[in-house]
């Protein structure tokens, strides 16, 4: 690291949350530095762009009340890095890593830098793993494996919240790992009372313990919200790569984070794309999202769930739908569901988990475990297809075959998605899955075989018939 | 070589004041840590610079300095069974977990060599040297670089010859070239051919919906566009996998890095079902992941195609997979956006069209410079913003390609893969490809196929007609055809790439399930006209082992589709005596 070096009265114009200064001191691209107005706080920034007699800094918090002549700036001399301890489980931070639980600072072990450098996709191991969620649709039919990044598209007054400290609360692994299993948790931009039952919820099941718990509130900085899931994957990978530890993130809402982006694109005077959105939004997303995975010879993996509020319930909406691009799927939350009181809302047809094939199945789960989704999902679409057959020609207009169907898709509904704050174990989630299925004639079974028919379904129908 | 000082830096672009002469399109070194760049824009006082990799550190006053040539990567026998970034740098072998700034290379090689030329041959560009046979892998070809010719004056006998070593010298008047295994090439210039020749043959992917109702042609081009979660990437893979190529070419272009390990996981332990080699062996992987930085992945596509070139050129069949051209001209849109050009449509830059035209061409059946009969497939992978086909690098794409396999979300959602749309899919190539079907021993493979389309049409307008007047309203010759369309749905077009059986379907597969559901398409629509009843149809035993067949009847069984014929013919013959007997 380079001496810190300050500079007093070079700035020049301030606008919006970029600050420009003569350049008086011979520094880098990207490198850090702290903003010091005449009240003495120190903002965040880094620098954007040099030129043979300029820089322009971008302020990463509030430019409010700097002045020009007031304004000291202090160069780092090297990109943003955050200080890592073990001891970072059990503590709550602000949005850019400073402790705020009243506790003592991170004894750190390591610095890192809070950007991530690109992992060599040819040392990245293939995520494998199965991670039980306790929650049917998930486990079940979008199987969340290790290593993994799967969002959840939500929609403004959905139980995503709910759903995301459940995963928290439940999430386990199933084999010989499953001590060696924590959490980072990320809420970025969340309101102060949604902060708080985060808190109290985590400390209440004890799952504090395990947890980091980064928190960007609605009414910090925007431009701060860049920072925060940097500074929490930071975190993640720290103890997943260098701690061994298989660690699940949590982040919420990353539409908070989409918006900062196009608030300082926009003060940028960039080019907007799509919806004002900056072009880059996607390579941006990507630098988060990709940082999920597992690395060849280290035993940690980093396990991404992040949730998204999809403006006006729209999955065409640039958030999701770049955001659809880059993860492995998602878990889509329903408003009609939710608002037929079924929790949790998750509709299934949308939902894809595409790593569920590597960690599910043989020597995973269970051998028949993919064939019993991929029947499921037959199934439930085609119910959903006679549904709006019905609404048209009524319940008599359909045959024999299609009412069955009708009745599973009511049945798939209020038994498997409906299943409130139970925790269900894998086998649970299955045998449930075979119970519904048993209600279908063996000739709509398509895509199960004819033993898998007569080893889960056949005892099933006998014993409902007698 | 010339030098230029940084004078302005922001993300990926600089400018620079020259110290002497650059050219367009050169390639240049930056600072200490040689991050390689691109000169894209000069004027007298100023050049600007791509730079292909993480600027962080940059400043004024870092010295820029030419390499005198374009944007080139080195062609040689190392790249079979390998993976590389953007550049054509080697990403397996490094010792970081991380991908390091700066230009690195893997330490030369030793490879068997057996020349096939002799002291005094006159001898042209494109023409082959000798045989270069990797200890591992499939023999390859040895070429003199295109543009070079002259008198042998000196060649290596048999034996082994690191990449890097002096293998021939020709004379040409008083100039002397040496020739090594490998050899460089713009990344930017498409590599010299003698001829194109007419596509004449379909490449064959083992995905019955593709070779049966939309087949690409050898040297042909096709798009793959699909909204995310439609199975984009898992068909690129299939295609990769199981087409019969003799070379794969696959650019992961600003996608996944999990996808990219599991491919490296994965291929090495399939077999190809045609050589019985592993899968590694013959294909090339290209990975620009999305976090990776974005300036290369507009040249990853360039590099993919130039490698794919080099072997065509050995008189190979090379099939190209992009996934996905979309990430691509995102990376066009993004540096466009930073030069302050013009936008045009969606903010694509106004020559997105005339690049993917480019890209495109770049695929034909051709006569190489050595006279020998080779190919470039290339298959794109569009992934359009909100699955919405019209979007521009969507419909611009459908300009220059022959085959257009949509992917439909519906068909997705319901697990049903792959989920190319049969109503919204084109190719333009069935005539010359009916004359091969034919050739093969297939006369009925156009008209099956005519078939098939016009039961799959009629399927759809009847599902909408029932949506109002419900299904059992309809005459029982209308509902026979929605269960057709429905078997040839099940039982033929959905194929699922993760079944061990299932996943490679060989022409005589596909025939043989392709006869059995048109006789029982034919055969039901008859009896049923005669009257025969639906339900009593719709619950032969036949049908299930129909629907499962493919799951079901293996490639070294095909024995057993003529066992499944005879039971189709037995319970279709009851069914019409029953009816007989009744009427």
């Amino acid at each position: 690291m380079q001496a810190e070096l300050t500079l007093a009265g070079a700035a020049t114009r301030i606008d919006g949350p970029l600050l420009f200064l003569r350049r008086q001191l011979d520094v880098g691209l990207n490198e850090s530095v702290e903003v010091i107005g005449s009240d003495g706080r120190p903002r965040l920034g880094r620098i954007a762009a040099l030129d043979e007699d300029f820089m322009t800094v971008e302020v990463l918090e509030s430019t409010q009340g700097l002045n020009l002549a007031g304004t000291r700036v202090r160069f780092h001399g090297e990109p943003l890095h955050f200080s890592l301890g073990p001891d970072i489980l059990g503590r709550v931070f602000d949005g850019v890593g400073r402790v705020i639980d009243g506790g003592p600072p991170i004894a750190a072990h390591q610095r890192l830098r809070i950007e991530g450098l690109t992992v060599n996709p040819a040392r990245r191991a293939m995520p494998r793993d199965f991670i039980e969620t306790g929650i049917s649709t998930i486990d079940i039919m979008n199987s969340l494996v290790r290593g993994q990044k799967l969002p959840v598209f939500s929609g403004g007054g959905l139980s995503h919240d709910r759903l995301a400290i459940q995963i928290a609360q439940q999430a386990r692994l199933r084999d010989s790992a499953a001590g060696n299993f924590s959490i980072v948790f990320a809420g970025i931009g969340i309101p102060h009372d949604t902060a708080e039952s985060f808190r109290l919820a985590m400390e209440q099941s004890g799952a504090l313990a395990r947890t980091a718990l980064f928190l960007n509130l609605a009414s910090d900085s925007s431009v701060q919200r860049l920072l925060t899931p940097r500074f929490a994957l930071t975190a993640a990978e720290y103890l997943a790569f260098e701690l061994g530890q298989h660690v699940l993130v949590i982040l919420t809402d990353l539409t908070n984070y989409c918006e900062a982006l196009r608030e300082v694109s926009a003060s940028h005077g960039e080019i907007p794309s799509r919806k004002g959105y900056p072009g880059y939004m996607y390579s941006d997303l990507a630098t988060l999202y990709e940082r999920a995975g597992c690395i060849q010879g280290r035993t940690g993996t980093l396990t991404q769930m992040a949730t998204l509020t999809m403006p006006s319930d729209d999955i065409s909406h640039p958030i999701p739908d770049l955001s659809g691009y880059i993860t492995e799927g998602q878990v889509v939350l329903d408003r009609e569901l939710h608002r037929r009181a079924v929790y949790p809302p998750i509709k299934v047809l949308p939902s894809l988990s595409r790593l569920m094939k590597d960690g599910t199945g043989k020597g995973y789960t269970h051998a028949d475990h993919p064939d019993l989704a991929n029947q499921l999902y037959a199934a439930y679409a085609r119910a959903t297809q006679v549904r709006v057959l019905a609404s048209v020609v009524g319940s008599e207009g359909l045959t024999e075959v299609d009412r069955l169907y009708l009745r599973f898709g009511e049945g798939f509904e209020a038994e498997f998605i409906q299943q409130g704050n139970e925790r269900r174990t894998l086998e649970q989630s299955m045998e449930l899955g075979w119970r519904l299925l048993a209600g279908l004639p063996r000739t709509e079974l398509h895509r199960l075989s004819d033993a898998q028919i007569t080893q889960h379904i056949e005892p099933l129908r006998e014993a409902a018939n007698a | 070589m010339s030098e230029a000082r940084l004078s302005w830096i922001s993300g990926p672009v600089l400018r620079a004041r020259p110290e002497g002469p650059f050219a367009v399109n050169e390639a240049v070194l930056i600072g200490e840590q040689r991050l390689l760049g691109e000169v894209i824009r000069l004027t007298e006082e100023e050049i600007v610079v791509q730079v292909y990799e993480d600027t962080t550190g940059l400043r004024p006053g870092t010295p820029v300095r030419g390499t005198g040539q374009a944007l080139a990567v080195d062609l040689g026998p190392g790249l079979l069974g390998n993976i590389f970034d953007g550049l054509l740098r080697p990403l397996a072998g490094m010792e970081s977990i991380h991908v390091q700034p700066g230009m690195w290379k893997r330490a030369p090689r030793s490879f068997p060599f057996a020349p096939d030329v002799q002291h005094g041959d006159e001898i042209d560009g494109g023409a082959r040297l000798g045989e270069i046979l990797p200890v591992e892998g499939m023999p390859q070809s040895c070429l003199v670089p295109p543009g070079l010719r002259g008198r042998v004056v000196d060649i290596k006998p048999d034996g082994s010859y690191r990449e890097d070593e002096v293998l021939c010298v020709l004379e040409e008047g008083d100039q002397r070239h040496e020739l090594r295994m490998s050899h460089a090439w713009p990344v930017r210039i498409p590599r010299p051919i003698r001829a194109r020749l007419l596509a004449d043959r379909p490449m064959l992917t083992g995905q019955r919906i593709l070779d049966t109702l939309f087949p690409i042609a050898r040297g042909g081009k096709a798009a793959l566009p699909g909204g995310f979660g439609t199975g984009k990437t898992v068909l690129q893979e299939s295609l990769a996998k199981w087409c019969d190529a003799d070379v794969i070419v696959y650019v992961g272009c600003g996608e996944r890095g999990n996808e990219m390990a599991g491919v490296l996981h994965e291929f090495p332990q399939l077999q190809d079902p045609r050589s019985g080699r592993a899968l590694m062996e013959r294909t090339v992987i290209i990975a620009n992941t999305s976090n990776m930085p974005v300036a290369a992945r507009e040249a990853s596509i360039y590099t993919g195609v130039t490698v794919a070139e080099y072997f065509r050129d050995q008189g190979l069949h090379v099939a190209l997979m992009a996934d996905s051209t979309s990430r691509w001209a995102e990376a066009l849109r993004e540096v466009s956006g930073r030069l302050g050009e013009l936008p045009g449509e969606a903010g694509y830059p106004a020559y997105l069209s005339s690049r993917l035209a480019d890209f495109y061409e770049r695929a034909a059946r051709v006569e190489t410079l050595a006279g020998a009969e080779g190919s470039l497939t290339i298959i794109g992978a569009v992934s359009p913003p909100s699955g919405d086909f019209s979007e521009p690098v969507t419909t611009h794409t459908k300009r220059y390609v022959r085959t257009f396999w949509g992917l439909d979300r519906g068909r997705a959602q319901a697990r049903f893969y792959p989920a190319v749309h049969p109503l919204q899919s084109y190719t333009e190539d069935v005539d010359s490809m009916a004359h091969w079907w034919k050739s093969e021993g297939n006369p009925h493979w156009a008209d099956h196929r005519r078939r098939f389309l016009e039961i799959l049409e009629e399927q759809e307008r009847l599902e909408r007609m029932a949506r109002i007047v419900g299904k059992d309203s309809l005459p029982p010759r209308q509902q026979c055809v929605l269960l057709c369309g429905d078997l040839i749905n099940q039982a033929f077009l959905r194929q699922s790439s993760f079944s061990a059986i299932d996943r490679y379907a060989s022409p005589a597969r596909q025939m043989a399930m392709m006869n059995l559901i048109a006789r029982f398409v034919d055969q039901a629509l008859q009896l049923v006209e005669q009257g025969a009843d639906l339900n009593a149809l719709a619950e032969l035993p036949v049908l299930r082992r129909l629907q499962r067949m493919g799951e079901e009847i293996a490639e070294q069984a095909l024995d057993e589709f003529q066992v499944l014929a005879r039971q189709l013919e037995t319970e279709l013959g009851q069914l019409e005596r029953t009816e007989t007997h009744a009427g």
